[in-house]
């Protein structure tokens, strides 16, 4: 290897820009970056970029050189290709003894179920291969999931219900059959059975009795579960002196306050974006899956933005917020502000809002400093749409934001038309802090003998200053109780830990969104015998021995026998009433029969409630919010977007996904601006020593005003304000399994744990932060640099790899596309007659071609998971990645818009799946004819032919070709092999693999279709990444077809061809990105 | 210096260097016969069964339909093995006491299943899928042979991907009526010309795709 390959430094490339910051030089040509880097554009990054193998092919990095390796391993790389000459052993059938109903083998089947991971629960379709749950799809019949209703007459518009999940709900399936899962229930370490369990509880139970059960205390996260809750009341009667409470790291303490401040009573909001032109979001990050109904918000929010020839209108979308988001991104206008600004903005915002100024004469005069200019336009743009607007806040802003966001909707008369008001989903909504303050007082006096925990990780995750640790736990409590799907931090400091079962394996009932209760049914029986809540909490009832598909069914029994089987803890009733009166037993047993198989029941959602507006709040001066002193930072604290708040850490999907914006794997980070950045790195950085071509970060120490200490790793990211740091919780798990913590005493803990610095008051943001650079490094494992397109006409024109104009543009503009692209370019290629598949002539022809229309992509990365799941895809691990031999088929490429690096003009997602060129540049470099095209335009891989030259991936522009460089797939644990889809081969080492298309898919559509004798239908082939995306963004069909739905997109003039110049020809397309912004408004 | 080597050694010599070419053509050729020998592919090799289960009996001697067993073969990818159950829907009035259905009553009564020995292995990357063949006009004795005449099950075909193609190319050669699907007795293979031209007639009649699709990878490989 070359000297000068050794110079290629990230670390050196990112003081570059940094020096160049100094200088203030100007920067490089490219209106569209993904990272940093290339941005800045040096001749380092272009020899990068255009580098045969990108990352360290050629260097072997394991402790074992690679002489001695091959010495040591000759021989058996030699009989190694005798290994397919062996006889396959001989294999057995086994049929069943009596074949149930409607199962055929080899046949999927479908069950309806709910995904209650947090908050409230997603309706999922699960499908079943023999018995085992093997992917996970969204729920089309649920109400939730009903088609938009927007815009009307849209041809291109989906009929059906969407299929849609978030990653969360994808990656659910593989925490199933996780084998780090808790096998067994135990008792200080040793195994003991549920009958002792049980028998010990009892007599505990006995000896508080005479108490009332003083001495019991529950702990849970928020319980939604109608009939869990209904049984918690049951058992509070019973034990009037016990005491149950709620903590969750992430709550809606700030919603519910907020709430309780301007409406006197805790609510939950529900939007109509399919009825609103002009949103405003005070940090509310909607277009996230963490945020409740954010599956129907995106939808319903992006369907407003499509463009067809009945509608020419989009919704505008404003944001206010504190740290970049994929919201942010998505947002027409975006103002990054600081958190101690934010009140002030939203309160100078919601008195422009209100004009006349009724109840807020006295709020003084408003904020704003220099953004006066676009406060005023807001506030302008909203009151032209009054009853078609939002304003709606995020859960960590604090409750006076979300009190003004209540009143805005007030003044705006969006209440009723826009936002609605309902019961909250909660069964018993109680405020999280002090729930847990209440808690820990009890214990602190000693009042609490047994304490049960059911669910949750309140060791890990509990604020600083309310922390529940063994020091505080461990004489005091005689006796604590933990039910967990993980031995986890918590079930370490508690005597007996329960294995919970997964939602695959458990009866019970939830609710979605908007209250619509939805049933939890099993797919398999529990793996590890695992115990549901209802199961645990039962054992202290005096039926102790209930199982829980009875606890299920009797509830709403009972429900329904009253007549009302809406019950939340207000006691009010609603729509159900409407239903049929009160039934004998066979009629509910056909009822709820019905309920399981669809999933839900129906018309359950909660009704909306009028309540009118207080506004004594609104005149409370609050706190004057002190002025940091200079130098210190801001801190920001969010879930994180891969493992949300550590719940998920043993996810290897989840981990091994690219964070949307920052594209960090395996890790998490402490995210500045470049300008903040400049001003922690310039002192005392480590400026020395290359390192090959890893990542690496320098790392800081973060010190917050209580003089609590963490050190994390520093990341840059365009767009955040300066002075302000974020963080991400849920990393740095001690007892998650071997994916979220490593190997015991072998690995670092994977990324580092933001909780030691949380305090219950200050749960989301905090200030007087000062960083300092410890002058260590720290290598990251991030995807931004991998798989960058080369561009022939690199850095001297504006790249069209990613396009977007504005409404405006697009309306009154031309098409935007060049001479070249209209009229197609010259070559000496003979093309290929797709419409003449075969001579004869009643054979379908089918060319399967994809459209994926940016305008709609919130990047929510649901389509990589779903990739992963529905195609065996393995998970590589943090070595790998930073080798940039990651194997997710479809990435997310983010890209920045503008040229300056503190305030890009824009963020831009864009999913590159294969795209199966016409003209694939892959197919004529094998040597064995292991990528060949089918007659249907498919980019065939035949596995069995592959030997691993990688000259197709080397001669892929598009670089989204993947190679199997060692045994990435798990081959022997047996849970793995049960999860595994067996219509999609599963891969082995030196084999190359990429998107086919969910040719599986389309396979089983065709045969089906051919068995009825027809064609096809369109929208029948639905590809993974399709049916999950919420946003109707990817559309996959038959282009021979002028009529498919793909055809029509790929008509559009937005339409464009990435890297077309190559004149590859790729079947898939994107639709350009449309914004709308203000016109009143100068960016 | 003497000559170490006779005259006729160059004779000797040019043979081995001829025989050389000879040889190694013939390693290669039995290479390749044993490479589709039965040997290898396991054609006509004979599978003991847990139950010495006669298909010559059952479908010869009996006439029960293909269909009674194999139920899924005409709507999913696997044809279907019968559940104990089915075996037993008959066996439980006839043979009701035969020692050699005692693993089958065995089986009923325990409730576990009996464990078949696979006949016909295809490689796990090959998705062979029986419906849509059915459904197309390929029969059930053009892959599996004269079923009834089996005592005891084996391969009647080398189920290698050559094998396949012959008929993926040029499917008039194998296709019949699809009345006559399960017709054990029905001619192997259409070798004149009258016969090909019904295979024609037959492969538009039921629309079986073109050359182009049936030998794409992605139709049978994943």
């Amino acid at each position: 290897m070359s000297d000068s390959d050794r110079h290629i430094n990230f670390k050196l490339m990112r003081d570059h820009i940094l020096r160049l910051q100094d200088a203030e030089t100007p920067r490089g040509g490219k209106k569209y970056w993904r990272s940093l880097e290339e941005l800045a554009d040096t001749p380092l990054f272009r020899e990068f970029v255009e580098r045969e193998f990108p990352q360290q092919a050629e260097e072997w990095h394991d402790p074992i050189e690679r002489r001695t390796f091959i010495k040591l391993m000759g021989a058996s790389l030699a009989l190694a290709g005798l290994s397919g000459c062996v006889f396959q052993p001989p294999e057995k059938i086994v049929p069943n003894v009596k074949q149930p109903e409607e199962y055929v083998p080899g046949k999927a089947l479908f069950f309806a179920t709910a995904a209650p991971l947090f908050g409230a629960a997603t309706p999922v379709l699960v499908r079943s291969n023999d018995g085992r749950p093997t992917k996970i799809e969204g729920n089309p019949d649920h109400p939730n999931n009903r088609p938009t209703d927007f815009p009307p007459e849209d041809p291109i518009r989906d009929p059906r219900g969407s299929s849609a999940t978030d990653i969360f709900t994808q990656a659910s399936i593989l925490s199933l059959y996780d084998p780090d899962r808790s096998p067994t229930l135990t008792y200080r370490e040793d195994i003991r059975t549920w009958t002792a369990f049980v028998g010990e509880m009892r007599s505990m139970l006995d000896e508080q009795r005479p108490k009332q059960g003083a001495g019991i205390r529950f702990l849970t996260e928020s319980i939604i579960s109608p009939s869990f809750g209904a049984q918690m009341k049951e058992l509070l009667t019973a034990l009037p002196q016990a005491k149950w409470h709620q903590y969750e790291p992430v709550n809606r303490d700030n919603a519910r306050a907020g709430a309780m401040m301007a409406l006197g009573q805790p609510v939950n909001t529900i939007y109509r974006f399919d009825l609103a032109q002009r949103v405003l979001s005070l940090d509310g990050d909607f277009l996230a899956p963490t945020f409740p109904g954010y599956l129907r918000y995106s939808r319903d929010f992006m369907a407003r933005r499509r463009i067809t020839e009945t509608n020419k209108e989009m919704n505008r979308l404003y944001v206010l917020e504190t740290t970049p988001s994929n919201t942010g991104a998505i947002a027409d206008h975006v103002w990054e502000v600081k958190p101690s600004e934010f009140e002030g903005f939203a309160r100078a915002l919601a008195s422009n809002v209100s004009l006349p100024p009724e109840m807020w004469g006295q709020l003084g005069p408003p904020y704003g400093g220099n953004h006066q200019d676009w406060n005023d336009v807001v506030a302008k743009d909203l009151r032209a749409h009054k009853g078609a607007s939002i304003v709606l806040a995020g859960e960590n802003q604090p409750p006076i934001i979300h009190a003004l966001a209540h009143a805005m909707n007030n003044a705006l008369g969006n209440v009723g038309k826009t936002v609605f008001y309902t019961d909250p989903l909660e069964v018993n909504p109680v405020d999280h802090r002090e729930s847990l303050q209440d808690l820990i007082n009890d214990i602190d006096a000693g009042r609490v003998d047994l304490l049960v925990i059911i669910g949750g990780n309140p060791v890990h995750n509990t604020p600083l200053d309310l922390k529940l640790d063994f020091n505080r736990l461990d004489p005091k409590v005689k006796l604590r109780v933990h039910l967990s799907e993980y031995k986890d931090e918590t079930s370490d400091v508690c005597h007996w830990h329960v294995p919970a079962a997964h939602y695959l394996e458990s009866w019970g009932d939830t609710r979605s969104y908007d209250g619509t209760v939805t049933i939890v049914q099993p797919l398999i029986q529990p793996l590890y015998d695992g115990k549901t809540a209802s199961e645990l909490l039962a054992v202290f009832s005096e039926q102790y021995d209930r199982k829980p598909y009875d606890m299920v069914k009797s509830f709403w029994q009972t429900q329904r026998n009253q007549g009302q089987p809406q019950q939340t803890a207000a006691g009010i009733q609603n729509s159900q009433q409407a239903a049929p009166a009160p039934a004998a037993t066979p009629d509910f047993e056909i009822w709820w029969r019905q309920a399981i198989h669809d999933g839900f029941i129906p018309d359950s959602a909660f009704q909306p409630k009028t309540i009118s507006l207080n506004s004594a709040w609104a005149n409370e001066q609050t706190q004057p919010t002190q002025q940091p002193a200079d130098g210190t930072f801001e801190l920001v604290f969010r879930t994180d977007p891969s493992i949300y708040d550590g719940r998920f850490a043993n996810n290897g999907w989840l981990q091994e996904l690219p964070k949307p914006l920052t594209k960090v794997t395996w890790d998490n980070v402490a995210i500045v601006s470049p300008n903040s950045a400049q001003q922690i790195a310039r002192e005392n950085v480590n400026r020395g020593g290359s390192r090959g071509r890893e990542h690496y970060v320098p790392l800081v120490e973060i010190t917050t005003q209580q003089n609590h200490k963490i050190t994390a790793p520093l990341w840059i990211l365009p767009g955040q304000p300066d002075g302000v740091i974020t963080l991400h919780l849920g990393y740095g798990r001690r007892l998650a399994g071997e994916v979220g913590s490593g190997k015991p005493g072998q690995n670092e803990p994977v990324g580092f744990d933001a909780y030691p610095i949380r305090t219950a008051s200050e749960p989301w943001f905090t200030s007087g932060v000062t960083v300092t650079n410890t002058g260590r490094d720290y290598l990251l494992a991030t995807t931004q640099l991998h798989f960058n397109l080369e561009d022939p006409k690199f850095s001297t024109q504006e790249r069209d790899i990613v396009r977007s104009e504005t409404l405006e543009e697009f309306l009154h503009g031309g098409s935007g596309h060049t001479e070249e692209e209209k009229h197609g370019h010259p070559t000496l290629y003979p093309g290929y007659d797709y419409k003449k598949q075969s001579e004869d002539a009643y054979a379908p022809n089918y060319a399967w071609g994809m459209a994926i229309d940016l305008n709609n992509c919130i990047g929510c990365n649901a389509c990589t998971v779903a990739c992963q799941s529905e195609n065996n895809i393995p998970v590589v691990g943090k070595t790998e990645v930073v080798r940039s031999r990651e194997m997710h088929w479809i990435r997310l490429d983010t890209y920045f818009k503008g040229f300056d690096p503190n305030h890009p003009e824009g963020v831009n997602f864009m999913p590159v799946p294969c795209m199966h060129c016409e003209n694939a540049p892959c197919e004529p470099v094998c040597p064995v004819h292991a990528t060949v095209h089918s007659a249907e335009g498919l980019n065939d891989m035949v596995y069995n032919r592959c030997v691993g030259t990688k000259y197709c991936s080397n001669n892929c522009p598009y670089k989204v070709r993947r190679f199997n460089f060692f045994l990435y797939q798990d081959w022997d644990k047996p849970t793995y092999q049960l999860m595994r889809n067996p219509d999609v081969s599963v891969r082995s080492r030196g084999v190359m693999e990429k998107c086919n298309y969910c040719v599986q898919r389309i396979q089983n559509a065709k045969i089906q279709a051919e068995l009825e004798d027809r064609t096809v239908r369109d929208g029948e082939i639905v590809t993974a990444c399709q049916a999950v995306c919420p946003t109707e963004a990817i559309v996959f069909g038959d282009v021979n077809d002028p009529n498919s739905r793909v055809s029509k997109l790929k008509q559009s003039e937005r339409n464009y061809s990435l890297l077309g110049e190559l004149n590859t020809k790729p079947r898939t397309t994107y639709l350009g990105q449309l914004k709308n912004p203000n016109p009143e408004i100068k960016s | 210096m003497p000559q170490i080597f006779h005259h006729s050694t160059n004779a000797l010599a040019k043979i081995t260097i001829y025989g050389a070419v000879f040889i190694i053509v013939a390693l290669l050729w039995v290479a390749v016969e044993l490479n589709r020998s039965s040997w290898n592919t396991g054609q006509w090799v004979e599978r003991q069964q847990p139950v010495q289960f006669s298909h010559k009996h059952h479908v010869g001697d009996d006439g029960i339909d293909c269909r009674y067993c194999h139920t899924s073969v005409e709507t999913a990818a696997s044809a279907g093995m019968p559940s104990t159950n089915t075996c037993m829907n008959c066996h439980k009035q006839i043979w009701a006491e035969s020692p050699y259905l005692e693993p089958v009553r065995a089986s009923f009564r325990n409730g576990k299943p009996i464990e078949w020995i696979r006949v016909h292995d295809l490689p796990d990357y090959a998705y062979f899928n029986h419906s849509i063949h059915v459904k197309k006009g390929v029969g059930c004795s053009t892959c599996h042979g004269r079923i009834d005449e089996m005592p005891i099950l084996y391969q009647a075909n080398t189920l290698q991907m050559e094998w396949c193609l012959e008929c993926h190319r040029a499917p008039e050669r194998f296709l019949r009526d699809t009345k006559d699907i399960f017709n054990m007795t029905w001619r192997p293979e259409n070798k004149t010309a009258d016969e090909l031209q019904q295979g024609l007639d037959w492969k538009a009649k039921y629309k079986v795709q073109g050359k182009e699709i049936l030998t794409s990878c992605s139709t049978c490989h994943r």
